[in-house]
C-alpha cells in the first residue's frame, strides 16, 4: 500500500540517481529523469512526514465499543 | 463408631479406615514431601498421577487440574521434586497419598523448567523458525503498543519516540502484562489489533521484573497468538538479559521498550537518510550533466571558431588532391601517348607510304616519260604544223591578196561576194585588202 509505493517511489529514485550519474543520458533525457527525480523525491518526503504525530489508549466503552482517547506522557516532555 | 465397655474395641473396616484417615489427614495436612517422579500420567481429565518414591520407599501422588493449571512445567519421569499437600486416604481401595497442591522441580526453578519445556515444545512446531518471520514496515506510520498504559514501558516507549522522531501515530492498547490474567488479555488485544485497528507494527512490550512477573510473556497461548497475527509483532520485554518465549515467537525481539522505539524510529531515519542522499545526488548528478554538455558545448564552439583555417585546409587538400589527379592523368596520358607513339612507329614501318613513295617515283618516271613524249610529239606536231601552215599560207587568199587582190564580204553577214549579183545599190561591203580592209556602199553592180 502507501509504503510499498514508497519503497517503489524510492527505488526508482535510485535507479534515476543511477542513470544520471552515470552520464549516458541526452541532455532531454537527463532534465526529464531529474525532474521526475525531484518530484519522487517530493513525494517520499510527504510520505515520511505524512503520518500524524499522536498518542491515543484504546478506551473499551460499556457498551463494547472501542474509541481512542489521548495519551499524555508524564514526567517530562 | 461403637464402643463396648468389655474387650477389645472392634472396627469396622470403614471405621478403621475413617480413623486413620482422621488421624492422618489432620496430622499431615499440609506436608513437603521431596522425591523422585515416576509413573506419571495425565489423562482426558486434566489431573496429573504419579508415583514419588526415594530408594527405599514411595507414595502415590495426585494433583487435581485445578492446581495442575498453575504448574508452568509438566512433571516428567525421573524429575526430582519438591511437592507441597496433604496426605489423603483413598477409602475404597484402602491407600494413602498425598494431594498435592504444588511441585516444584528441585535444583532449577519451575519457571526455568517451564520456560524450557515450552520453549522445546514450540520449537518443535516451528513456531520460531526464522523464514516466518515478519519483516518490520519501511514506513511505520501507527503503531499499536499492547502493554500497561500505567507502566515504565510505556513511558520508556514514548520519550524515546518523542526525542528522535515525533510524527508517528501510536494507540496503547492496554492491557495487564502480570498475574493471572495478562496472558488472556494480550492475546485478546493482539487478535483486536489485527481485526480492529489498522497499525503497521505492533509493539508487545513491558519493562522489567522477576521471572514469575514476566511469566505471561512465557505462555504458550501468547506465542501462537503472536504467530497468528499478520501484522508484524516487535516484543520488548524486561531488560536485555530477560528471554521470554514471546520474544521467541515474535517477529522481531527488541531488549527493551526503548530499543523497541529506536528500532521503529530507525528504519524512518534510515529512510530520511536515504531520501536525502538520492536527493543530493540526483542534484549533484544534474549539474554535472549540465556541466559536461556545456563542456562538449564549449569544445565545439571552439572549434567552429575558425572557419577560415578549414577553409585553407580545405583549399590545401583540394590543390593536392588536384595535382595528384593531374599527376596522375599526367602519367596515363604519357603512357597512353608513349604507346600511341610506338603503335604509329609501328605503324609507319609498316605503312603503305614506302610503297606509294615507290609508286609515287615510278610514276613521276611514267608521267616524265609521258611527258617527254607528249613534247616530243608536240614538237613534232609544232613543226608539222608549222611546215602545213606555210604550205597553207602559200595557198591561203590572204597570200593572193598580197599579191593585190581583195575580197569583198557583203555586209553585214560577211557573206563573200564571187558575184556582182549577189549585192544591191546600196549595199554595204567590206573590202578585204593585202593590208588593211575598206568598208564601201555599192554604188552600181555590174552583172
Amino acid at each position: 500500500m502507501a509504503e510499498k509505493k514508497f519503497e517503489e517511489a524510492m527505488q526508482r529514485l535510485e535507479e534515476i540517481v543511477q542513470g544520471l550519474e552515470g552520464g549516458d543520458l541526452s541532455l532531454g533525457d537527463s532534465l526529464k529523469a531529474f525532474e521526475e527525480g525531484m518530484a519522487l523525491s517530493k513525494f517520499c518526503s510527504m510520505e515520511l512526514e505524512a503520518a500524524e504525530k499522536k498518542v491515543t489508549l484504546l478506551v473499551k466503552e460499556s457498551g463494547g465499543k472501542l474509541s481512542e482517547t489521548p495519551f499524555e506522557l508524564n514526567g517530562e516532555a | 463408631m461403637s464402643e463396648t465397655p468389655n474387650g477389645p474395641r472392634i472396627y469396622t473396616v470403614s471405621q478403621l479406615t475413617e480413623a486413620i484417615q482422621g488421624l492422618l489427614e489432620e496430622r499431615f495436612d499440609f506436608v513437603w514431601v521431596e522425591g523422585e517422579v515416576s509413573n506419571f500420567r495425565s489423562p482426558v481429565s486434566g489431573h496429573y498421577y504419579m508415583v514419588i518414591k526415594d530408594e527405599t520407599a514411595q507414595i502415590r501422588a495426585v494433583m487435581f487440574r485445578l492446581q495442575a493449571r498453575y504448574l508452568r512445567f509438566v512433571p516428567e519421569d525421573g524429575m526430582k521434586v519438591i511437592a507441597q499437600g496433604r496426605v489423603s486416604i483413598y477409602a475404597s481401595r484402602g491407600e494413602y497419598q498425598i494431594v498435592l497442591d504444588y511441585l516444584e522441580p528441585l535444583g532449577v526453578g519451575a519457571l526455568a523448567l517451564a520456560f524450557e519445556q515450552v520453549k522445546q515444545k514450540l520449537a518443535q512446531q516451528g513456531l520460531f523458525d526464522p523464514d516466518i518471520k515478519k519483516p518490520l514496515p519501511y514506513l511505520p506510520k501507527k503503531v499499536a503498543v499492547i502493554t500497561s498504559p500505567t507502566g515504565a514501558a510505556i513511558q520508556d516507549f514514548l520519550k524515546i519516540i518523542q526525542r528522535r522522531f515525533a510524527n508517528i501515530e501510536i494507540l496503547i492498547v492496554p492491557v495487564r502484562v502480570q498475574g493471572d490474567q495478562a496472558c488472556e488479555e494480550m492475546v485478546a488485544a493482539l487478535d483486536l489489533v489485527n481485526r480492529e485497528v489498522n497499525a503497521d507494527v505492533i509493539v508487545l512490550t513491558r519493562g522489567g521484573g522477576s521471572l514469575e512477573d514476566l511469566w505471561a510473556f512465557n505462555q504458550e497461548e501468547l506465542a501462537i497468538a503472536i504467530r497468528r497475527s499478520r501484522i508484524p509483532v516487535v516484543s520488548a520485554v524486561g531488560h536485555e538479559i530477560d528471554l521470554t518465549i514471546s520474544d521467541l515467537a515474535a517477529d522481531v525481539r527488541a531488549p527493551t521498550p526503548s530499543a523497541a522505539a529506536e528500532l521503529l524510529v530507525a528504519e524512518k531515519e534510515t529512510l530520511i537518510n536515504r531520501l536525502e542522499q538520492a536527493r543530493t545526488r540526483l542534484i549533484a548528478g544534474m549539474g554535472l550533466t549540465i556541466r559536461r554538455y556545456a563542456d562538449a558545448l564549449n569544445r565545439l564552439k571552439n572549434r567552429i571558431q575558425d572557419p577560415k583555417k578549414r577553409m585553407v585546409n580545405l583549399w590545401m587538400r583540394l590543390d593536392e588532391i588536384h595535382g595528384r589527379l593531374i599527376r596522375l592523368m599526367d602519367l596515363a596520358i604519357r603512357g597512353k601517348t608513349s604507346r600511341l607513339e610506338s603503335e604509329m612507329r609501328a605503324l609507319r614501318l609498316q605503312s603503305p607510304i614506302n610503297r606509294i613513295r615507290s609508286r609515287e617515283q615510278q610514276l613521276g618516271f611514267q608521267v616524265e616519260r609521258l611527258l617527254r613524249a607528249m613534247q616530243r610529239q608536240l614538237r613534232e606536231a609544232a613543226m608539222k604544223r608549222s611546215l602545213m601552215e606555210k604550205r597553207m599560207t602559200d595557198l591561203s587568199p590572204l597570200s593572193v591578196l598580197k599579191r593585190g587582190y581583195s575580197i569583198t564580204l557583203k555586209l553585214p553577214e560577211r557573206r563573200l561576194l564571187k558575184a556582182a549579183s549577189g549585192v544591191e545599190t546600196g549595199d554595204h561591203v567590206q573590202v578585204l585588202l593585202g593590208e588593211g580592209e575598206l568598208e564601201c556602199r555599192v554604188e552600181t553592180a555590174k552583172a
